[in-house]
């Protein structure tokens, strides 16, 4: 009951951070410059080209706006909840409900669920804007286009946040606000250079580079988790053409969205552990 | 901390004074669970210090009380009543009345960003009133606030006695601890050097100098009725009463035996000069 508790409150209190708004306000004025940028690439058409490849000239634009949500939401994300538990330590906040009768675990975990609610509604917002300007912009000359597998992209984009958010629930538990969002962006930093690595490495064959991108994935799957978003919402003759930014040369195994899995579990976990048996 | 050793039974108003840094607050995190101490064993109203079920019979105002400002002050105490298991129904009652009783009945609605401190500081013992505690724990609770929130505080603290709960204040303002508290101990370097009552019969207790003549042997043997500890220096007597009411009655025993009596003089230390005695001067810094 007291984990319902605090997620409702934190929820509000995230809701009300400007940062939010600020990513919400940078998500509006980005889906106005896609879908403008989208409207004349629709509208300049050949009247009698190749429907299909159109299709997918539409849909390669649709992953290049998916890929700048996926960025938004990652940097809103840390930004929303990297000073949550460093702050409220260092304000005392957190004293006054923390000796209520309600677990270190379930204050924290309720925290976590207030935050995870935030992000899952910013990330239907923003990929389900993005989808839905594509679609409507592409109804009328090209029958409307859509992601390829739409939920499962969604979901690994949300995936790659709340591993985010579980590492900076993690780091916060231990650091100070700065020290948290330097070192989540950066092993998020890691995770982006590798992705691209791992993709020229793949295009290029280079076995090695690939293992340093693989590497860099292991220490940090947040990327990964996006490429293979990616993989799983583009058009799979999209991903034949190697027609998008987002090769399909080298994809992210089942293993690699599992591992990004257990990585969360395990900053989740250890959040906790810490946050439970340190002085508050 | 060192060597704290400490009781406080239930129904007392406990007083916990020592300089700054020593050790004050951080024992009272200890008992609330707040932070773990690296040895020693603490029980709190019969379960070990930080037992979360237990809370339940708790109330805490931390030194500087803040909450999220976006709240309102009826939210806040619904929120925390929440906290503590009380049902919406009984927190539609209980919201009001205590904010009627820390005088924010005006403030009901206002968002806790429009609070001054002495507000926050109101809305915070609200708050560690809610659940009718049984062990309030109090830090520095009238840091903040103007003499009429002083007199609130101490008015709640002496309601609070009288409900039976004990309170345990850290206070370094040696005027409210007299006035409020049942007993006091001293601490220095996390360390409790002594406990002393301030009410019963140990507090009511005071030394008794007198300035007279014509004392005879059998006079001062009398009066031990009343006195105990006698010692005479030359025309000067001094000795122990349980309490002022029996002077009267001494300095009438005295005259009708023929004592010239020049001077009475009681001797009851003020709690400032008892701090300054147990813990020193140099502040224990």
């Amino acid at each position: 009951m007291g984990t319902w508790i605090m997620a409702g409150v934190t929820f509000r209190e995230a809701a009300r951070k400007k940062v939010l708004w600020m990513a919400l306000a940078a998500g509006v004025a980005f889906l106005g410059l896609f879908a403008t940028g989208l409207y004349f690439q629709v509208k300049d058409l050949k009247p009698h080209s190749n429907l299909i490849l159109d299709r997918q000239g539409v849909g390669a634009m649709l992953m290049v706006g998916l890929y700048a949500v996926d960025l938004l939401a990652v940097i809103m994300t840390v930004l929303t909840s990297v000073d949550t538990l460093s702050g409220e330590l260092a304000s005392g906040t957190i004293q006054a409900v923390a000796t209520k009768p309600i677990s270190r675990w379930e204050l924290l975990l309720g925290k976590w669920l207030g935050f995870v609610g935030m992000v899952t509604v910013y990330i239907a917002l923003m990929v389900g804007g993005t989808t839905a300007v594509t679609y409507l912009l592409s109804l009328h000359s090209l029958g409307g286009v859509l992601p390829h597998h739409f939920l499962r992209g969604a979901g690994l984009i949300w995936l790659e946040c709340i591993l985010m958010l579980s590492l900076t629930f993690r780091m916060g538990a231990s650091f100070s606000t700065l020290t948290n969002g330097v070192v989540a962006l950066g092993l998020h930093g890691i995770a982006f250079i590798g992705g691209w690595i791992e993709q020229f490495a793949a295009f290029t064959n280079s076995p090695r580079a690939l293992n340093v991108g693989i590497t860099a994935s292991l220490i940090m799957p947040s990327e990964a988790m996006w490429r293979r978003a990616a993989f799983e919402m583009q058009s799979p003759l999209l991903n034949a053409l190697g027609f998008s930014p987002f090769s399909a040369a080298s994809v992210p195994s089942n293993f690699m969205v599992l591992y990004a899995c257990l990585y969360m579990a395990l900053a989740l976990a250890l959040a906790l552990r810490r946050f439970s048996q340190r002085d508050l | 901390m060192r060597s704290l050793t400490l009781e406080v039974p239930r129904g007392e108003v406990f007083g916990f004074l020592g300089p700054n840094g020593a050790g004050k607050t951080t024992s009272m995190r200890m008992l609330l669970g707040l932070a773990a101490p690296s040895d020693g064993r603490a029980r709190v109203l019969g379960r070990p210090a930080g037992d979360v079920a237990i809370r339940r019979k708790i109330g805490f105002l931390p030194e500087h009380f803040s909450f999220y400002d976006w709240l309102t002050a009826t939210e806040l105490l619904r929120f925390h009543g929440r906290l503590y298991g009380m049902s919406p129904a009984h927190l539609r009652q209980r919201a009001p009345a205590l904010l009627e009783l820390v005088g924010l009945t005006d403030h009901a609605d206002k968002h806790l960003r429009h609070f001054s401190k002495g507000m926050l500081q109101r809305i915070g013992l609200a708050q560690a009133l809610l659940n009718d505690p049984e062990l309030i724990f109090l830090d520095e609770p009238t840091s903040g606030l103007d003499p009429v929130g002083r007199r609130l505080v101490r008015d709640v603290i002496k309601a609070q006695r009288e409900r039976g709960a004990a309170v345990f204040l850290n206070s370094h303002l040696l005027s409210e601890v007299e006035i409020t508290c049942d007993r006091v101990a001293f601490i220095k370097h996390g360390e409790v050097l002594e406990t002393r009552e301030l009410r019963g019969a140990e507090a009511e207790s005071m030394r008794v100098s007198i300035r007279a003549r014509k004392l005879s042997a059998e006079t001062i043997t009398g009066l031990s009725l009343w006195a105990s500890s006698l010692r005479l220096e030359g025309e000067r007597l001094s000795f122990t009463v349980t309490g002022a009411e029996v002077l009267p009655e001494i300095l009438r025993f005295l005259v009708g035996r023929g004592v010239d009596v020049f001077e009475v003089t009681p001797q009851r230390t003020s709690l400032e000069e008892m701090f300054l005695q147990i813990v020193g001067t140099d502040g224990g810094l």
